[in-house]
């Protein structure tokens, strides 16, 4: 083998190994969000919505990040979600939530897998409104089976067992928010590993074209359902913990605010690198919460305005801030040095 | 797993104990309601109305101020069970007030029950919410109250083939079950019912099926809000020259939007329990100071936030000032006061309202629509509670 | 039977006016414009406070509706829109919702939240039978109004100078600036007529739809349903959709009026799994 191909295999091979490699920011990152559970024991509550609701933008951002999917219809798998979860626990079927968590993630998923032959077609708008209206007849579907799920009143009357048996889901959502941050983190473990994995890479293949994808062998329908069906176990997860921790499920869950929203939560963080979603969830949450505390009546006209200078001021030099951390970031960062060094070392071996 | 349960309530009542202790000196109150979403309007009124009281009474009483913290609920009940659940256990609050609808009071029953908090109801008008919780008690009003007065108004006219529309959610189901109920037991008929979506652009449709089905009368609920459209589509359709009635709760012709709803309003007969025309002193006031802070005129929803701010005010003198939820729902039980709607009271027994039931038709007073009360039934129960 | 289609296209041709300036932006610019909605909200309010507070004639207040509407628009295009013609949809889509929440908002601080009506005319007002058909007035000014406005649309499209530039700045943007075309300005013109537009189908509608501060947010999915299924690339696409849209959703809600809300869903999911790109639309999508 000569030198230029070898180079050019270890070229390949180091920069798919840093994708994989746990950036210190990262570890930071989580090191931060579970000491969240000892830092601030009174916003439990509102930290608990933007577990899920990270989870939510992350199955999210799984489909438009990582496949170039654009939809407005993701609630519909958020509300399967919440409202089997629901439904489970109000009946008694699955008393255990992590069980139920379980199985309302795999409606969501079947739910998901079915649609994606409907969704996988088209342009980009036609993408976007075909999974909104496939949101909004499940909405009406929940709202015609008022027996089943209450119809607009909601499914009340649900009782949540605690979790494993052992943690209640108690007022001031402290077991609720340590379950959801519990399983948001082990769902991102295994999307992180799926979006580095030979099939994420496909993904990224076929979102950048679509049509060279399927000139190299990659099967392109049969990727898109499966990240599809993938996505939507994770915002069936993310509608689920939404139930469990309030012990309710409305039709609003299938609203098209929530698919308008979470589109805007991973906007704001930036799609494609996980943790878009989750960044995002922290910001749009926080912002609503103090701008709504501050002006009850007015506080999404603050909102727009955020939203409108976001784009206008340009997110590049909003994010510019953080430059000096991201330098701070890169010298933390010493394996990265260390293996620079040894890459020089071996240049001048040869 | 036994010793987490008996923390878990011992983390509790700390908090309910701490709750107590720093209510020495305030005693917070929440009032969640939408302030934005589709159930703005309503939450605007019971917001106008509590500053009104505060303004007029002062903040003190029993020698505890009173605070009010206010939340939006943007319309969504889950929104509603969080933002009580804060205001409980970080703003240590003593009383829930508002709910504009009736699946965000029914969510944050629960929780009242837990937390030994009242839950003051406002505006949602299902029967059935003050069951939820034995820490609810309501100041507004409740869909069966005037549903089966007009019932008996109906038969008492000669109205007996009539075509029922109601939104479909709880309070339609509510007014259409107790209305057809009465109607029938008095020997008319509902020869159609119409279940309207409760976010609905077009009422013309539904309009059009029933006259089609040529009723005597139409029984119409739709929420506060919905009235306007409704009348509009009804009189462009002619039916009002066809001889139809409206009949209904008083939604419909809801005084915020009264005014503009035009002449084709003329001579709707609703029963209700407030009307901004109700001829009394205190009402008059009333409605020349709300009017005058705002710029639209109180209804319905109002007078709940009124009377419920009344009601705590009146129940913290009985109770000395204090605020813990028991002795707080204790001294609501069998309050009776005069509001601006009439004389009304807590029933003891269901913590429900008591009032009086005005049957009104709306006339043209000083250039201005209103509905101008013509008959009473004085301390009407929730019908829907007395059957069972 | 005939009543409730001569509904149906009164609610289609009330859906065209409101939802052909956004399929017009969408085609031309590329550009997703989900602030429409606002547009048409300000023509409805300009009608309101035209007509009852300055006494304004109902008649009168329609063109003006029209006007105000178009002259925002221009000043938005200029100010804000023109900078994210060329960045990617999610962007826009951002900029654009944040200004639906601004309009809510800002409508709700200026108007209050209680839905309002412009008082009408004598008459526009009631019903008339014909051959047994009851024709309702106001809808029936609606139709001839968007009848004539359908036509003259594609009138100014396949007949002016002003309508062939626009048709070459659709197809080929570079090549109509190479030929010498305005492209910047011809863009200005459209989209403010485009909101015009809107602003007029605002007017128009306060009456049957009615007007709180959130119409953008509530008819948005509307104008999105009408402006896919029409497709982007003609007037008559949106125009057949929406009465297509239209009668269905008000025969659907008479017919079987608990299944009523699933009909216009269904409607849009099936043509566009039958037609990708819209009903009407060119093979062709850039």
């Amino acid at each position: 083998m000569s030198s230029a191909t070898s180079s050019i295999l270890r070229r390949a091979s180091d920069s798919l190994s840093a994708r994989v490699r746990w950036h210190p920011l990262e570890i930071i990152f989580w090191i931060v969000a579970f000491a969240m559970i000892w830092l601030m024991p009174t916003r439990h509550l509102i930290m608990t919505e933007i577990a899920w609701l990270g989870l939510f933008a992350l199955s999210l951002d799984l489909i438009v990040g990582y496949a170039g999917i654009i939809s407005l219809g993701h609630a519909a798998f958020f509300g399967v979600g919440a409202y089997v979860a629901a439904l489970l626990a109000k009946h008694e079927l699955i008393n255990e939530p992590v069980l139920a968590l379980l199985v309302a993630g795999l409606a969501a998923m079947a739910v998901g897998f079915v649609t994606s032959f409907l969704v996988l077609r088209g342009t980009d708008l036609t993408r976007l409104m075909v999974s909104l209206g496939v949101a909004l007849m499940l909405r009406e579907l929940a709202n015609q089976f008022g027996w089943l799920t209450g119809g607009a009143d909601g499914l009340q009357g649900v009782v949540m067992q605690p979790i494993l048996g052992l943690f209640r889901f108690d007022m001031f959502g402290h077991n609720g928010f340590v379950y959801c941050l519990v399983v948001l983190f082990v769902l991102f473990l295994v999307a992180r590993r799926l979006a580095n994995s030979p099939f994420g890479l496909s993904l990224v293949a076929i979102k950048n074209n679509p049509l060279r994808a399927a000139a190299i062998g990659i099967p392109v329908d049969q990727r898109l359902i499966v990240i599809y069906s993938i996505a939507a176990f994770y915002a069936g997860i993310a509608g689920a913990l939404l139930a469990q921790t309030t012990s309710f499920a409305s039709l609003d869950v299938f609203s098209f605010d929530r698919s308008a929203d979470l589109l805007l939560v991973l906007i704001i963080g930036g799609t494609g690198y996980l943790y878009g979603g989750l960044i995002g969830a922290i910001l749009f949450k926080l912002m609503q919460d103090y701008l709504s505390v501050l002006t009850p009546q007015y506080w999404p006209f603050w909102i727009g305005a955020l939203l409108v200078a976001m784009v206008l001021i340009g997110r590049d030099r909003i994010t510019a801030w953080n430059a000096p951390l991201r330098h701070l970031a890169a010298k933390l960062d010493w394996r990265a040095t260390r293996r620079a060094a040894a890459a020089a070392a071996a240049a001048e071996d040869r | 797993m036994n010793y987490l349960k008996i923390a878990a309530a011992g983390l509790l009542a700390g908090a309910v104990g701490l709750g107590a202790a720093q209510a020495q000196e305030t005693v917070k109150v929440g009032l969640v309601v939408s302030m934005t979403g589709q159930q703005a309007s309503t939450g605007k009124q019971i917001k106008a109305a509590v500053d009104l009281y505060m303004k007029e009474h002062g903040d003190t009483v029993a020698g505890k101020k009173i605070e009010i913290i206010l939340r939006d609920s943007a319309s969504v009940p889950d929104n509603s069970k969080r933002l009580s659940q804060e205001l409980i256990v970080n703003d240590k609050v003593s009383i829930l007030a508002g709910f504009e609808v009736t699946p965000a009071a029914m969510v944050v029953a629960p929780l009242a029950t837990e937390a030994k908090v009242v839950e003051l109801v406002m505006a949602a008008g299902t029967s059935v919410i003050t069951e939820k919780s034995p820490y609810i008690a309501r100041t507004s009003f409740t869909l069966p109250q005037s549903s089966v007065i007009i019932a008996d108004y109906a038969l008492k006219n000669n109205l007996k083939n009539i075509v029922t529309m109601v939104s479909d959610y709880a309070p339609g189901a509510d007014a259409e079950k107790s209305f057809t109920a009465q109607l029938t037991a008095g020997g008319g008929k509902v020869i159609e019912s119409i279940k309207i979506p409760l976010a609905n652009p077009d009422f013309a449709p539904f309009l059009q099926r029933a006259a089609d089905a040529k009723p005597e009368a139409i029984f119409i609920f739709v929420p506060s809000g919905q009235g306007a459209t409704f009348m509009k589509q009804f009189a462009e359709r002619g039916l009002d020259k066809a001889g139809i009635k409206i009949i209904g709760p008083g939604d419909v012709t809801d005084d915020d939007l009264l005014p503009q709803m035009g002449d084709a309003v003329l001579g709707v007969v609703t029963a209700h329990m407030y009307s901004a025309d109700h001829q009394s002193a205190m009402n008059k006031k009333y409605v020349e100071a709300f009017t005058k802070a705002n710029n639209f005129r109180p209804n319905f929803m109002s007078v709940g936030g009124y009377d419920g701010m009344h009601l705590i005010y009146e129940a913290l003198k009985k109770t000395g000032g204090k605020a813990d939820g028991d002795s707080l729902i204790a001294a609501m039980k069998g309050m009776k006061w005069e509001s601006p709607r009439g004389p009304i009271s807590i029933d003891p027994e269901t913590r429900d309202i008591v009032q009086n039931i005005y049957i009104r038709k709306v006339e043209k007073k000083n250039g201005q629509l209103y509905n101008v009360e013509f008959q009473t039934f004085n301390d009407v129960k929730d019908p829907g509670k007395i059957k069972k | 039977m005939l009543t409730i289609l001569f509904d149906g296209v009164a609610y289609g041709m009330l859906l065209f006016v409101l939802a052909c300036g956004l399929s017009v932006t969408l085609g031309l610019m590329n550009l997703i414009n989900l602030a429409h909605g606002a547009f048409a909200m300000a023509g409805g309010y300009a009608t309101v406070v035209l007509v009852n507070n300055f006494g304004v004639p109902f008649f009168l207040s329609l063109p003006l509706a029209f006007l105000v509407a178009a002259v925002i628009g221009l000043v938005m295009e200029r100010a804000v829109y023109v900078h994210v013609y060329r960045k990617p949809h999610l962007e826009q889509v951002l900029l654009t919702i944040g200004l639906v929440f601004m309009a809510v908002a800002g409508t709700d601080y200026i108007m209050g939240s209680t839905q309002v009506f412009a008082q009408t005319p004598e008459v526009l007002q009631g019903q008339f039978q014909f051959f047994g058909v009851g024709i309702g007035r106001y809808r029936l000014l609606i139709i001839v109004v968007c009848g004539v406005l359908a036509i003259g649309l594609q009138a100014i499209l396949t007949k002016t100078r002003f309508g062939s530039r626009l048709r070459a700045a659709v197809d080929d943007q570079r090549v109509a600036r190479g030929l010498g075309i305005n492209v910047n300005a011809i863009f200005a013109l459209t989209f403010a007529f485009g909101s015009g537009l809107a602003g007029l189908g605002g007017a128009l509608g306060t009456e049957i739809l009615g007007l709180d501060p959130t119409f953008p947010l509530k008819y948005m999915i509307y104008f999105l349903i009408v402006v896919t299924v029409g497709g982007t690339s003609s007037i008559t696409g949106p125009f057949l959709a929406s009465l297509l849209l239209g009668i269905g959703d008000v025969a659907g809600k008479y017919y079987v009026p608990k299944l009523g809300a699933f009909v216009i869903y269904t409607i849009m999911i099936v043509v566009l799994i039958w037609r990708p790109n819209g009903l009407f639309s060119r093979a062709s999508t850039k």
